[in-house]
């Protein structure tokens, strides 16, 4: 009967694996998302060493020392050993220097506000949560697209994100990880794509009823593409002044994308500070307040 | 008159919750009408629902976590197959109702299930083990458990007049704030839950007080039970961090009521305070219900082992480094928020270091098996399936306190599986292991050894089809909380898992039968436990009858050993004969008390008519809260003797049972 647990647990660790076939945080498009994928896997791996002989230990000794196997010893007293109190001790406490140090390391290195290394400047985006959907302004370039995030291969992309409405959680889940969306205040977040195509972005906090449909389209293009696309968003489309804004942030859901022409100057911080915000250009933390 | 509250209140375009609270409150009236028949009704009233007997109080928590668990998992089971058909369409559950729904799945398993339930088994078993005639306050303690039942009855109200809340169980602000969740359903969880803990605090500080000052005589510190050192460990942590949650829902709750602006997203309000205090309360809250569980593992896996307990020392010590540490971990929770690289890195190792306690606890049960002679009853597969399962659950919970790997699985299923990875095999695990293994302890007879096998069975399996598939789509980029979806390769495993849930309320039938077969049957030679020690037991609950005189021992046991019990035994069986008799004495015990009902009652008063804003029933009730404490302060008799022939006659049956356990001859009884 414990075969069966091990069955079961031993079918679930495969369905853990199997996962890496599928698209999502296992198939990185760039190295944001490609280094968090080696701790979480050298992390996965350090610890298996040490549960898969726990497990086996486990069905062992549940099924050796069953009441009816006269093979085995009893020892009904026997409850104390100073040397395997200092192994039970010692294991984990390894395993735990080991994985506290991958832990600190990588906390630093992969810190989302960190930018990356690169011979090219960033492109600046500025992410506003808003009910149901997310805007994208590129100060840079003085556009701004709802629910589509456009970047060219290669470059990295630094973004600024707050919300003009409850929490969100900013996150593209082929390239990196998450950061949180949050009224008043900025977080920074870093991507870079290194392949070209389409990636699914999404907001990873729960938002409220239009929640689920709270995704975009995240597509990295090369360069000259990027360019058209700047140029052609500047051609056509609304206007993002503060009235436009007002109008966005009204609460809709499942937006189908659209861009803006031209973004009134400062928005971003507007919004941060009609929130009771402060703007620092530079932040040691991830987050401004 | 009535403040917010009309008809237009009522769901009536919704009638599933209506149908079924009215299932819920009819099946109730015929239980009541079928008492008031058979003449029951005036002995529930005397007997259990004025009850002050921590026995009698331990059992009505766990029957209230029991009926709340099928809630619960009735909620779970509309979330599956919402996401199993939601694949590219809205499925059956529109969202403002799918929100409620997994809102109320949180809130109800946490507090309504696994609360009551752990506290329900200490409440039941720690006095016992201790060697004491009931816990420091018992007054009180009936009170905490009326006002838990009152704060579960105001959440499941909000079924049918109203709305719950749509913010997900830790109402994070500002969505839950008055101006994004206008609506009733954020009010009546907090009322819910501020009425819940005030119970939950007081059963803490009742439980402290108990065990640092209430054992037996002879039982030192370092001979208590493992259970009442994780108790005790536990209650510590509830009186730490339950003010926490209390103070920081107050203050959401004056955000709400008074325009105040402590969690608002403007005026200086800032929200991160409140995922701060909420998590400082959330984290102790995860031990608070784990370590009751590990300290039922270890009675469990003992016994069954037919062993002392592995490292009795090293285990107390990895408790209360758990203890202490888990109020060092909390910023784990939001790591994604931003606090930068140093904060993050601390409390990622912090979380680390408390895996070394629990792994050490995990190789503790493993030694306590090697060179046993284990006997696969119910609650030892169920001790077993935890080993198992747990160390998966924990290994998740470390790759999540490492950060960089937290930011991409963060709010993604694969977060919602491990939790549920601790949760089920640890916490519920362990509350099935303590309700079948005290089960007769409390009743007299045992549970149907078939029927639990086929739930265990059906449960561990069912955990396995219906949380591995999460992880997988947690990998997939799947997060939580979607009432839809478009991502076809998802729906698969989404369809898997809720062939799990399925298998699970297979398992939950299988509990109920177990639980009918069982009083079917009681009387049977099966089933029926005249020894008062139907497992071969080791700690002092076993030495007194099943179930136990209200006063549970006749004379107070003596204790000179970690597991007093078995030397009993063991000098009985070498000696040929029973301990001597004792000098029986009058023993006085507290008188039985309505207070606790009444103060809930009117707790319950209080917080619906808050919710709705129904001012004059707030102030009746909080009157009549006090003024039923003001008449129980000054009442004037306070317990009642049981004299000493009859506490003799009890003793005799405990003896004469001892005694034909033991293969003794009758004249050792005497």
């Amino acid at each position: 009967m414990n075969a069966r647990i091990g069955t079961a647990a031993a079918l679930g660790m495969t369905t853990l694996l199997w996962g890496c076939a599928e698209p999502g945080i296992l198939d990185p498009a760039g190295p944001v998302a490609g280094a968090e994928r080696v701790i979480m896997l050298n992390s996965l791996a350090i610890m298996l060493a040490i549960i898969v002989p726990v497990i086996v230990l486990t069905l062992a000794f549940a099924w050796w020392f069953r009441a009816d196997n006269p093979k085995a010893t009893y020892r009904p007293d026997w409850s104390y050993s100073g040397r395997l109190e200092l192994l039970v001790w010692s294991i984990p406490a390894l395993a735990v220097i080991f994985l506290g140090g991958i832990a600190w390391i990588g906390s630093h290195e992969l810190a989302p506000e960190r930018p990356l290394r690169s011979n090219q400047p960033p492109i600046r985006v500025e992410a506003i949560s808003l009910d149901w959907k997310w805007l994208f302004v590129y100060p840079d370039y003085g556009v701004a697209s709802v629910n589509r995030l456009v970047m060219p291969v290669g470059r990295p992309v630094a973004f600024r994100v707050t919300s003009a409405t409850v929490m969100n959680s900013l996150m593209v889940p082929r390239l990196g990880g998450q950061i949180y969306a949050m009224s008043g205040m900025v977080g920074r977040l870093h991507y870079q794509a290194d392949r070209a195509g389409r990636y699914e972005g999404l907001s990873a906090h729960y938002s409220g009823e239009g929640f689920a449909d709270m995704r975009f389209d995240a597509d990295a293009v090369a360069p000259a593409e990027f360019d058209r696309w700047v140029a052609g968003a500047r051609a056509s489309g609304p206007v993002l002044d503060d009235a436009g804004f007002r109008r966005l942030e009204k609460q809709s859901m499942d937006v189908r994308p659209f861009t803006y022409a031209r973004v009134r100057p400062g928005l971003f911080d507007a919004t941060v500070m009609a929130a009771g915000g402060h703007v620092a250009e530079s932040a040691s933390g991830g987050r401004e307040r | 008159m009535f403040g917010k509250l009309g008809w237009d209140s009522i769901p009536f375009d919704n009638p599933l919750p209506l149908v079924a609270f009215g299932a819920a409150v009819a099946g109730m009236a015929a239980l009541g009408l079928w008492a008031w028949r058979r003449g029951h009704l005036p002995y529930l009233w005397r007997d259990w629902i004025c009850s002050v007997d921590h026995k009698r109080v331990g059992v009505m928590y766990c029957l209230l976590a029991l009926v709340m668990l099928l809630r619960g998992f009735s909620d779970a089971l509309m979330m599956r197959s919402q996401q199993a058909i939601a694949m590219g369409n809205d499925g059956w559950l529109p969202s403002h109702h799918y929100d409620q729904v997994f809102t109320a799945h949180g809130v109800i398993m946490i507090f309504f299930v696994a609360m009551p339930f752990m506290v329900g088994l200490m409440n039941f078993a720690v006095p016992l083990q201790l060697g004491i005639r009931d816990v420091a306050f018992p007054t009180l303690n009936s009170v905490s458990f009326w006002l838990t039942a009152a704060g579960a009855l105001l959440i499941n109200v909000s079924l049918v007049i109203g709305e719950f809340a749509k913010t997900g169980w830790v109402v994070y602000p500002p969505l839950s704030e008055l101006r994004y969740s206008p609506g009733v359903g954020v009010d009546y969880y907090l009322w819910g839950l501020q009425v819940a803990g005030v119970g939950t605090l007081l059963s803490g500080v009742n439980l402290v007080t108990t065990i640092l000052k209430m054992r037996a005589p002879g039982m030192g510190y370092s001979r208590m039970p493992m259970f009442c050192w994780t108790a005790l460990a536990t209650n510590l942590l509830i009186v730490a961090a339950f003010p926490i949650l209390t103070a920081t829902l107050a203050m959401l709750t004056l955000d709400r009521y008074l325009g105040f602006h402590f969690f608002t997203g403007d005026m200086g309000g800032n929200q991160m305070m409140f995922v701060n205090l909420i998590w400082a309360w959330g984290h102790p809250e995860v031990y608070i219900l784990v370590l009751p569980a590990f300290g039922i593992f270890s009675e469990v896996v003992s016994t069954f082992s037919s062993k002392p307990l592995f490292g009795y020392r090293s285990m107390i010590l990895a408790t209360m480094a758990i203890c202490v540490l888990s109020f060092i971990v909390w910023l784990h929770h939001f790591f994604t928020m931003g606090a930068g690289a140093d904060v993050n890195g601390f409390f990622g190792v912090s979380t680390m270091i408390i895996a070394v306690p629990t792994g050490v606890k995990v190789f503790n049960w493993l030694f306590t098996m090697y060179g046993g002679r284990i006997r696969f009853t119910t609650p030892m597969l169920y001790s077993v399936a935890f080993m198992v399962l747990f160390v998966i659950g924990g290994m998740t919970g470390v790759m999540l306190a490492i950060p960089p790997a937290d930011f991409v699985l963060h709010n993604s299923l694969f977060l919602v599986a491990h939790f549920h990875n601790i949760v089920i095999p640890a916490v519920l695990f362990g509350a099935f292991a303590g309700y079948t293994y005290w089960f007769p302890k409390a009743f007299g007879f045992r549970l149907d050894e078939a029927w639990g096998r086929r739930a265990f069975w059906l449960w561990a399996t069912g955990f396995v089809v219906a949380f591995m598939p999460l992880y997988v789509l947690g990998l997939m980029g799947m997060t939580r909380r979607l009432q839809h979806y478009d991502v076809p390769s998802w729906q698969p495993w989404l369809i898997v898992a809720s062939v799990g849930a399925v298998m699970i309320a297979g398992a939950i039938g299988c509990m109920i039968v177990q639980l009918y077969v069982s009083i079917r049957d009681r009387d049977t030679e099966r089933l029926k436990d005249v020894t008062g020690d139907p497992w071969d037991g080791r700690t002092l609950e076993w030495s007194t009858t099943s179930p136990p005189p209200v006063f549970n021992f006749a004379s107070l046991p003596d204790v000179s050993h970690e597991e007093p019990y078995w030397g009993m035994k063991n000098r009985a069986k070498e000696e040929s004969r029973l301990s001597e008799r004792p000098d029986y004495e009058d023993i006085e015990m507290p008188k039985n008390s309505p207070t606790g009902i009444v103060t809930a009652f009117f707790a319950t008063l209080l917080g619906f008519a808050a919710v709705w804003h129904i001012w004059w029933l707030v102030i009746l009730g909080g009157l009549g809260a006090w003024a039923t404490f003001v008449v129980f302060a000054w009442r004037d008799e306070v317990e009642y003797e049981i004299p000493a022939d009859e506490v003799e006659r009890r003793d005799r049956m405990r003896r004469e049972g001892k005694a034909k356990m033991l293969d003794l001859p009758p004249e050792a009884v005497a």
